[in-house]
């Protein structure tokens, strides 16, 4: 309460700065102030970024200025602000002259909480050179981004940039972005270069909006309504992860319990082999209080990945999904699955992979496009994380793409097969008419290999999967596992670092 | 199978109703003891199958389910002892592939078939093949179900036993032409239907010669798609009036009696939604006149089974005989109307005193477009008529359904509606009560008060719990211990000041200006939960709760979008943008997933706002798809046989 009272005297403060400020900047010129009030000056003028004029035009177009992202961002009343002072120092281009100043300079940054836990924070501020980066604007980044690493300590970036300040020519430095739909656009180069290099005619939202970034190019990993929304969204969004990798997965409070079974899993696989069903249903089913964070929803939609939770603790989820191209694997699914699973290794996110890939898609675009360079990301990545890894086959896990598929041979910790698993080369029918090419009974040999190799038995008696579980135990089966594999170490030979083949 | 329908009733006041069923129990539970087969075989499926089952099992009777492709792993395939697949999904070839069937019945060596109600349970030629077989069916026999069966004959034979009937037209239309001739004999309104039908399928209500036209299309396509019998007849609509029937039990000696009638008036399209016994307009003497007629009729036909003989009783307790079931009741649509789909999440209310739950479903059910949408029926007793409806409505908030649309909200609001209460229906109470449609509950200004307050204690308890880690970090976690928590709720549009302070598992909420303590366990992981608001007690389903603010909260029954952000959030939503809606006028998407059965425009085509554009079929109704605005047809995207999916573009216009 008393933050939300501070806020809106900073607020009332704030609407009333800017004759207060022309006063102010008069009385400096003609008489020396007191030290207390050019801090409180500058203060004021700090707060108020690139004036009243700019703030206003910020939120017509439906965005919110730096200062108040943060304070969506943070619990109330947590932002402690680093670098209010600091000044571009550019003399060129009459940058030196005083109403080209702005304390803090482009960017806010700081520390402050997200339901407690500390983060570092910083956020362009489009109101003050169109958020451009400043020598001094860089610094501040770089300044907090230590403290950050001193304590351990994430940064969470706000970008709202138009580049690098062209008057100071500094370089940009590269950066994560989060992509608010429709007010914001991601480019290296904009639609104008494109058009003088290449001839194409794209307007901003084809060529570096939302929808581009989310759904073609797999460059921003969600899209939110707006920045209200997007913010509240990245607060849920930290709670699933550690605070750096020298943490542990964080583990919330939960009241979902871990024993519970899912009777709703044991009729979610249909009878007929070529039948879809949403694996997000045996996701929802599976994890906490049906809470699943999805990654890059609307990119390489056959494989879904995202965080949740399993007796409270943070899990990274893989999961192929029967519903987009039968779940296969192709170029973009793998590298998007790859990812994600060197994220979760990266920050001790144990990963549970749900399984029913009929394949890699065949073609000559995908061969073309190096399909078994980017398929072997996704085989690196399992093979080389030592977090724990549990993986539950529902149905086909079929070829190399059964392997990649976080199977036992690339040392997951607890493989189970559900009864409708199908662990084989390839299907029953495309195997018999290579096996059998140009015999009679064909029928009799596919049934015979449907026998033999559509169910979990030959992947079971030869160890590769653990055992044979009923869907509706999955939940409680991965969440007694998970407390088992909580000390799961493994050692590794010493190398500077693992080579991923990129 | 006298056992069976004891209870199929929406709502029983057993004070009055105390008359005679304890006879009725006698005689259910002395059948439990009388084994009459070793085994039998249900030919059908879903709630009814389930039932029968059942009943079976505590008879010592083996069953055997059938069931098709799509079915194969409903529940009542589990609850049989043996089961046979009879085809694919459509019913036309399996729940009414009558060579299947009886090759399932030879396989089994049933010795008996139990039809249900619906599919092959009132098909003569069905019965016809079992008796050659000397295979018994469980129902009345060839000669009660032809004469019942057919509403012609039926008619005839009511007329002859002295039964009231309704004037109409006993014969069969041929062509549209005829249809318009007769209507204007018999005088409008009129009612047209399926011959072979019932249920509500295939009935149409003509107040002109136009609509008689379009009924007589209707209704012919829909009585060939469901009962491949395409005849059809015409009768005297009569307006307004209470639909009540009467339960007769008819042995093979010619014995025949008639029990308490349950009243079915509030209808949807001829489908029943709700049931009540007994009825709160019969007197004693209306009610006796109808149970003579409807055992004189069960004579008359030498019935030897359990039955329902329907009638049509106006305001002035004229009655009139409507149909004869020769079968087991057909049931009340209690939830009538969902979407196809998925049930992700399904928990029925059975542990409630004064309950039960019919139903042939369970958690991760497909309902599918192939069968009937009746998922389930829920009964409730109770020592007088309140305390059956208190216990109905406390029945309805503790049901759990997610996954498909459902029509829980339709049905607790007509329970606590004043003229339902008051007993003042009649089959056209939904369109009454509801003339656009029903929108759901509307909220009083304390019920508003009360949902405004628990949405806001969800988002603080959601809030507190976002805080609550498990020692994990070397970086301590420092808690932000608010006080008081000030938020804006936005329902319909509007938004509210609340603020909020919490006392553990108390919040003391202030929303509009007044003070509300709402308590609750605020157990995040269940789908229902009990709340306390200054002393009523509601239970309310979270059914999603986003980190944008946004909730869907059932509560009484409807569910309610409410959006809930900090006083700062909602102050900044201000300036985000608003998002520019789709022109649905100009295209049309299907409702819900379904297979295009005609297509009446071509692009190019000028249509005029309300005119049909195309038909699609679902759940065995027909929809007719309207044009949303007058203007030029732009693309085609459907043609007949099509399968569409919920929200599928059809055709779109200029």
């Amino acid at each position: 309460m008393a933050a939300a009272v501070r806020a809106a005297a900073a607020g009332a403060r704030l609407r009333g700065v800017p004759s207060a400020l022309r006063t102010a900047a008069r009385s400096l010129c003609s008489q020396p102030a007191s030290v207390n009030e050019r801090i409180e000056n500058k203060r004021r003028a700090a707060l108020l970024g690139g004036g009243q004029r700019r703030v206003d035009a910020q939120h017509k177009r439906g965005k919110l200025t730096a200062r108040e992202r943060i304070r969506l961002l943070l619990d109330p009343g947590s932002f402690i602000e680093s670098d209010m002072f600091v000044e571009h120092r550019c003399a060129d281009f009459g940058m030196a002259a005083d109403k080209n100043k702005f304390p803090g300079d482009s960017v806010v940054t700081g520390r402050g909480r997200i339901n407690g836990r500390l983060v570092y924070v910083f956020s362009q501020d489009f109101t003050v050179f169109g958020g451009s980066l400043s020598g001094a604007h860089a610094q501040k980044i770089c300044k907090i981004m230590d403290q950050a690493i001193t304590v351990g300590a994430p940064v969470i970036g706000l970008n709202d940039s138009g580049g690098a300040r062209i008057q100071e020519g500094v370089e940009s430095l590269a950066g994560y972005a989060d992509i608010f739909l429709d007010t914001s656009y991601l480019f290296i180069t904009g639609p104008d270069v494109v058009k003088s290099v290449t001839n194409e005619d794209v307007t901003q939202e084809e060529l570096g909006g939302a929808k581009t970034h989310t759904t073609m190019s797999g460059v921003a990993h969600r899209a939110f309504e707006n920045d209200v929304d997007a913010l509240c969204n990245v607060r849920e969004f930290f709670n699933f992860l550690p605070l750096s990798n020298q943490d542990p997965a964080p583990i919330r409070e939960c009241q979902d319990p871990s024993d519970r079974l899912v009777p709703e899993l044991d009729t979610i696989v249909p009878l007929e082999s070529t039948k879809a069903y949403d694996m997000v249903d045996i996701i929802h089913a599976v994890v906490d209080e049906r809470e699943f964070f999805e990654i890059m929803p609307n990119y390489a939609k056959n494989i879904i990945v995202g965080f949740a939770r399993m007796n409270g603790r943070t899990v990274g989820i893989i999961g192929n999904q029967p519903k987009v191209a039968s779940g296969c694997l192709d170029i973009n699914s793998s590298v998007k699955g790859a990812r994600f699973v060197r994220f979760c290794d990266a920050f001790n996110i144990p990963l549970i992979t749900f399984v029913d890939v009929p394949g890699f898609l065949p073609g000559t675009a995908q061969e073309y496009g190096g399909i078994i360079r980017h398929g072997a990301k996704l085989l690196y990545a399992f093979a080389e994380a030592t977090v724990p890894k549990v993986t539950v086959i529902t149905r086909k896990a079929y070829g190399g793409a059964y392997d990649v598929m976080s199977s036992k041979h690339l040392c997951g910790d607890t493989n189970y097969a559900w009864p409708t698993a199908e662990i084989a080369v390839m299907g029953a029918k495309g195997a018999v008419e290579i096996i059998f090419k140009g015999h009679e009974n064909v029928e009799a040999a596919q049934a015979e290999y449907i026998d033999k190799f559509a169910n979990p038995f030959p992947a079971a008696v030869r160890g590769f999967v653990d055992d044979i579980i009923q869907p509706s135990a999955t939940r409680a089966r991965i969440c007694c596992d998970l407390d088992v594999l909580v000390s799961k170490k493994v050692h590794r030979p010493w190398r500077k670092h693992a080579n991923i083949p990129l | 199978m006298a056992g069976l329908w004891v209870g199929a009733v929406a709502l029983v006041t057993a004070g009055r109703r105390g008359k005679r069923p304890p006879q009725l129990m006698r005689s259910a539970a002395a059948l439990w003891t009388l084994k009459t087969f070793d085994k039998i075989l249900i030919a059908n499926r879903g709630e009814i199958a389930c039932r029968v089952i059942k009943t079976c099992k505590k008879m010592g009777i083996k069953t055997v389910a059938i069931h098709s492709d799509a079915d194969a792993s409903s529940v009542h395939v589990k609850m049989a002892d043996e089961a046979v697949c009879v085809g694919p999904a459509p019913s036309s070839k399996s729940y009414l592939n009558m060579d299947a069937i009886m090759e399932a019945i030879r396989r089994t060596r049933s010795q008996a078939v139990h039809p249900g109600y619906g599919f092959l349970s009132e098909n003569k030629e069905f019965a016809k093949r079992l008796a050659s077989e000397n295979v018994i069916f469980i129902g009345p026999d060839t000669h009660a179900i032809q004469a019942m069966g057919d509403k012609i004959e039926s008619k005839l034979l009511a007329k002859k036993a002295k039964v009231n009937t309704i004037p109409g037209f006993d014969g069969v239309v041929k062509d549209a032409d005829e249809a318009v001739r007769i209507a204007r004999e018999i005088g409008y309104p009129v009612m047209i239907k399926a011959s072979a039908g019932g249920g509500g399928k295939g009935m149409r209500i003509a107040w002109d010669d136009e609509e008689t036209r379009e009924g007589f299309r209707f209704s012919s396509q829909e009585a060939a798609s469901s009962f491949g019998d395409d005849r059809l007849l015409i009768e005297k609509f009569i307006n307004n009036p209470r639909h009540i029937e009467i339960q007769v039990l008819g042995d093979k000696h010619g014995n025949a009696l008639w029990l308490n009638e349950r009243e079915c008036s509030v209808q949807r399209r001829n489908q029943k939604v709700v049931e009540e016994a007994p009825s709160t307009f019969l007197d004693p003497e209306t009610r006796r006149a109808m149970g003579e007629q409807a055992v004189a009729l069960a004579k008359a036909v030498k019935y030897s089974s359990a039955g329902t003989v329907e009638f049509l009783v106006d305001s002035q307790k004229n009655f009139y005989f409507l149909e004869m079931n020769t079968r087991l009741q057909d049931p009340y649509k209690s939830f009538g109307l969902p979407s196809i789909g998925r049930l992700s999440q399904y928990q029925e209310p059975s542990h409630l005193p004064g309950v039960r739950v019919d139903s042939g479903i369970q958690p991760g059910s497909e309902i599918s477009i192939y069968y009937d949408p009746m998922i389930s029926k829920l009964i409730t007793y109770g020592s007088d008529r309140t305390e059956a409806l208190q216990r109905m409505e406390d029945a309805l908030d503790h049901y759990v359904i997610r996954g498909v649309t459902h029509n829980i909200a339709l049905l607790r609001e007509v329970i606590i509606n004043s003229r339902f209460v008051k007993g003042d229906i009649n089959t056209k109470f939904l369109s009454d009560v509801y003339p656009d449609g029903f929108k759901g509950h509307t909220l009083t200004e304390n019920e508003r008060k009360q949902l405004l307050a628990i949405a806001s204690s969800l988002f603080v308890a959601s809030q507190l719990r976002a805080q609550q880690f498990q020692g994990h970090s070397r970086v301590p976690v420092v808690r932000s211990d608010m006080a008081k928590w000030e938020l804006t709720v936005r329902l319909h549009e509007e938004d509210h000041a609340v603020t909020a302070s919490s006392r553990g598992s108390t919040f003391s909420v202030e929303v509009d200006g007044s003070k509300l303590n709402v308590s609750s366990t605020w157990n995040l992981a269940l789908p229902l939960l009990s709340v306390n608001v200054d002393g009523t007690e509601r239970t309310v389903q979270c059914l999603s709760r986003e980190a944008g603010g946004s909730m869907n909260i059932q509560f009484l029954g409807t569910v309610y979008k409410v959006h809930v952000l900090t006083k700062l959030a909602a102050e900044l939503s201000k300036f985000m943008l608003e998002k520019v809606a789709e022109d649905t006028s100009s295209v049309l998407r299907s409702p819900m997933p379904g297979v295009v059965v005609a297509v009446s425009v071509a692009p190019g085509d000028m249509v005029s706002e309300g005119q049909e554009i195309c038909v699609i079929e679902a759940m065995k109704m027909q929809n007719s798809m309207t044009a949303g605005k007058t203007g030029k047809v732009k693309s085609v995207q459907c043609k007949a046989g099509d399968t569409v999916g919920e929200g599928d573009l059809l055709v779109e216009l200029e």
